[in-house]
């Protein structure tokens, strides 16, 4: 089993980061018109590729260039009379970007984002928000007055703080751990228990499992349970905001298990060919159910796949607030004006089960998971870091809990005790009128309620 | 839908709603009554006489169909010039309606593999790269899934994208985000979000292309809840199909025929759009009903030949739209004739004709006086060699035999 997450993947300084990119961030290689880059590979030899070849540490061990290069289609590349193959694994992984340690102090000389106090306060009480909203809702099933629920127990700085750093405008495709980032953009607690207990209010109107949000008023598509399907719907969605010039990128989420699909691999190859302004942010939160990431692949993580693609990466620890919010805006400047996708691999922890059909002490050890729940606890790093500023105390922490624990459990018995949706909402949507098949088949249902009442649940609106 | 609108009047087996509270905004630029082509009445006697034969009217059996493919002229009531309208091949037709439309509607774009510079691969999208620029006829890379989940994700946020497909088979690879993303999505968001997708490509069995490139999706497709399905079979139609489909906010699918894109016909210069859930009458008659679409319209008109010859009166629906079926029309034609015959080229197992059979049964029991007979492929692979490719679909003697037994 992989170890790497007891070790501290600090990074000694941000600008060796910048650094070691292949990509010269001044832009060069947009300069670069469609044409002659969809037209690139047929002038093989006849121009240099702008973007020159990257340097020599990234990838060979004291490979000696001659100099000389050879046509080829797809540009020129360079000679060598070694036969040196390239390593499966460079001797040191890729670094992760990280801003606060885990007592809530700035590392120093670190590049981020300044985030003002009403941003932080906002940020941190959206965390606490999630967190009492996933604890209530997972009791909840327990219970057995929901079917199904999928928390974000640790992952919460992931959630909120990506979401904090991209516009209203930006259109999100989620995975299925992102409640946080609807909530952030004002999808409230109560449609989230709506949509949970799917009564009349969900805009879903009832018919997806719990925790599969969707709003087109906050620019967040609805989640479809396949794996990965979203994110070659957000090479499309970015080619369509690119082509409408609407000056915002699509952003796709997730986890490391949905990189192994073969919608990740075209996905992000359709949005580098496309240039299309789109950010892919990974959950590399260790586990797929119960696959760790060492069974899931065998590359140095996520991030070391954007270079296979020719996708601008980066890593960075998704239980750092301030990093993640730096990372994320960077990304989505560099997405939209220049037009190019960009790959974050957030490096996290999955605190909790992978559901609530999951009992995650199956497969791995009861200590691995307290310490990620105790000394890497993003919400808990992100208070120290905002009652260092004073912005935060003891008193607004237990009012904060005290309100938003009332909140949710109020939304969830509002959300219990409201009606299911009609019967004739199984029948609306499937294609924007209702055909004649349909309506027959509503109208057999309703013949048979009639006829058998007492087979039909009391509460079965019609 | 627009089905609805057939049952205006009619008393069907099918309890039709209040067909006034149901709009359909593309009637209001090609009403039915306008469409010079209400499925094609028009036959063309031996001494080249054209007769508007209505449907149901008599006096068929002198009237006879010259040759399989459809040359239809126009209607005095349609032209104005001597020589009306304009020919041209069936790939044509298809590029005239997708060009007619992106003219139309800017939002309009193609995707696939091969469609831009290129032209596609069976050019159907000649010419539309240079035209409308790379951005909106975008070539993709190999990847059926992704490209039909980038089409997925450009129309939830405003476009209507045109996906083709090279070859059908290949959607067989796009079979998850069409099933649980295009097909469910309008639904599952509570209809917030419409997938206004077009799905295009070429399908059915070719000349030798191989077991993998013979395949008829419409089979594996009926099923999807969500999506609409069409199969066009003379440039006429598709190109009416084609612009239906891309004005349709629902998903479409838009089956064409490898072997059908040469067929050539002269259609009208006037603007016009078909209705995506109407079967076209291809020859009426009186003895039996025999219903078909794509290219075994072609082996059916060709059987009607000598059917006609032995003095028998087929009439011929090309059922045009897969899912939902017309059935309207088919019932009209099934009450007429008590006998019905299904000529189809999907296999037999799980194909478009199986689920016709079993629709026509349930809804028009009572009126038939034999049990429906269905032609179609059988169980298995197409095979690669020129005589056994042959024998797998249905040829026109088979269909003049089943004819004859069907209405002893």
């Amino acid at each position: 089993m992989a170890s790497w997450f007891l070790k501290s993947t600090r990074s000694s300084s941000i600008r060796g980061v910048i650094r070691k990119l292949p990509m010269a961030f001044s832009g060069e290689c947009t300069a670069v018109g469609i044409v002659r880059r969809r037209f690139g590979s047929m002038e093989a030899g006849q121009k240099l590729d702008p973007c020159g070849s990257s340097e020599e540490e990234d990838y060979s061990d004291n490979i000696a260039y001659q100099n000389q290069d050879l046509n080829f289609p797809g540009g020129k590349v360079p000679l060598t009379s070694q036969m040196k193959f390239i390593s499966e694994a460079s001797h040191k992984r890729l670094p992760c970007y990280r801003v606060l340690n885990d007592d809530g102090s700035l590392i120093s000389n670190t590049i981020h984002e300044q985030v003002g106090e009403d941003v932080a306060v906002n940020m941190y009480s959206a965390m606490v928000t999630l967190k009492t909203m996933d604890t209530l809702l997972y009791e909840a099933q327990r219970q057995g007055r929901i079917s199904f629920y999928m928390t974000s127990f640790g992952e919460e700085a992931v959630n909120i703080a990506s979401a904090a750093a991209l516009s209203p405008q930006d259109f999100v495709l989620p995975q299925y751990r992102e409640a946080g980032v609807l909530l952030w953009r004002g999808f409230t607690v109560q449609e989230c228990t709506n949509q949970c207990f799917g009564n009349k209010d969900d805009k879903g109107k009832g018919r997806q499992m719990p925790v599969h949000y969707g709003s087109n008023k906050h620019n967040v598509i609805t989640i479809s349970s396949p794996l990965a399907t979203q994110i070659s719907q957000a090479a499309g969605v970015a080619y369509s905001l690119k082509m409408d010039k609407r000056g915002a990128c699509a952003v796709a989420f997730t986890g490391d298990g949905g990189t192994s699909e073969g919608d990740f691999h075209a996905g992000l190859n359709f949005a580098a060919v496309m240039e299309a302004p789109v950010i892919f942010i990974c959950r590399n939160n260790g586990w797929a159910i119960s696959t760790p990431v060492h069974e899931q692949f065998r590359s140095d993580g996520v991030v070391a796949k954007g270079l296979g693609y020719g996708i601008r990466s980066i890593r960075v620890d998704g239980n750092d607030v301030i990093a993640v919010y730096s990372a994320i805006g960077a990304a989505r400047n560099m997405a939209i004006n220049e037009g190019r996708p960009i790959l974050v691999e957030a490096m996290t922890y999955r605190v909790g089960h992978h559901s609530t059909s999951d009992d995650s002490t199956k497969y791995r050890p009861m200590n691995e998971i307290e310490y990620w729940k105790t000394a890497r606890n993003p919400i808990s790093i992100f208070k120290k870091y905002i009652e260092r500023y004073g912005w935060w105390s003891e008193d607004k922490e237990s009012e904060l809990a005290r309100n938003v624990k009332k909140q949710v459990l109020e939304a969830i018995k509002t959300a219990e005790g409201m009606e299911k949706p009609a019967l004739t909402e199984m029948f609306t949507d499937v294609y924007d009128q209702m055909p004649p098949n349909l309506y027959e088949q509503e109208r057999s249902i309703r013949d048979s309620m009639k006829k058998y009442p007492k087979d039909y649940p009391i509460d079965l609106h019609v | 839908m627009a089905a609805i609108i057939q049952g205006i009047g009619a008393a069907t087996a099918l309890t039709s709603p209040n067909s006034l509270d149901i709009k359909k905004s593309f009637l209001s630029i090609s009403p039915r009554s306008l469409s010079v082509r209400k499925g094609s009445s028009f036959v063309v006697s031996s001494d080249g006489r054209l007769s508007y034969g209505l449907n149901g009217r008599g006096g068929r059996a002198e009237h006879f169909i010259t040759n399989a493919v459809a040359a239809k002229e126009d209607t005095a009531a349609a032209s104005t010039s001597s020589k009306p309208g304009h020919e041209l091949l069936l790939f044509e037709a298809l590029r005239e309606g997708l060009e007619e439309e992106m003219d139309r509607d800017p939002t309009v774009c193609v995707m696939g593999e091969d469609v831009g510079h290129y032209g596609g691969s069976y050019k159907v999208t000649k010419g539309l790269a240079p035209k409308y620029g790379d951005l909106r006829v975008l070539d993709t890379p190999i990847a059926e899934n992704s490209f039909t989940g980038m089409g997925i994700g450009a129309a939830m946020t405003g476009l209507r994208p045109v996906v083709e497909g090279m070859n059908m088979g290949f959607l067989l690879l796009a079979f998850n985000q069409i099933s649980n993303n295009c097909g469910m999505l309008h639904y599952t968001s509570g209809g917030q979000f419409k997938i206004p997708i077009v799905i295009r490509g070429p399908g059915g069995v070719g000349r030798q292309l191989g077991a993998e490139h013979s395949q008829r999706l419409e089979s594996y497709f009926q099923s999807i809840p969500g999506i609409q399905m069409v199969a066009c079979s003379t440039p006429y139609n598709a190109k009416g199909l084609m612009k239906a489909a891309i004005r349709s906010d629902n998903p479409v699918i838009l089956f064409e025929h490898v072997l059908l894109y040469n067929l050539k016909e002269r259609i009208q210069d006037e603007e016009y759009v078909l209705n995506l859930e109407e079967a076209e009458m291809v020859r009426p008659g009186e003895h039996v009903t025999i219903l078909t679409y794509s290219r075994m319209r072609y082996h059916v008109m060709q059987a009607a030949k000598t059917l006609v010859n032995k003095g028998y009166d087929p009439e011929v629906i090309d059922i045009r739209s897969l899912k939902p079926f017309d059935l309207y029309t088919i019932g009209k034609s099934v009450k007429k004739t008590h006998r019905v015959l299904i000529v189809e080229e999907c296999m037999r197992t799980g194909g478009i004709g199986a689920s016709l059979t079993a629709a026509i049964t349930e809804n028009f029991h009572d009126y038939l006086d034999a049990p429906i007979v269905c032609l179609s492929s059988q169980d298995v692979p197409t095979p690669y060699a020129g005589t056994l490719e042959n024998w797998t679909v249905v040829q026109p003697p088979q269909i003049v035999t089943a004819v004859e037994q069907l209405c002893q």
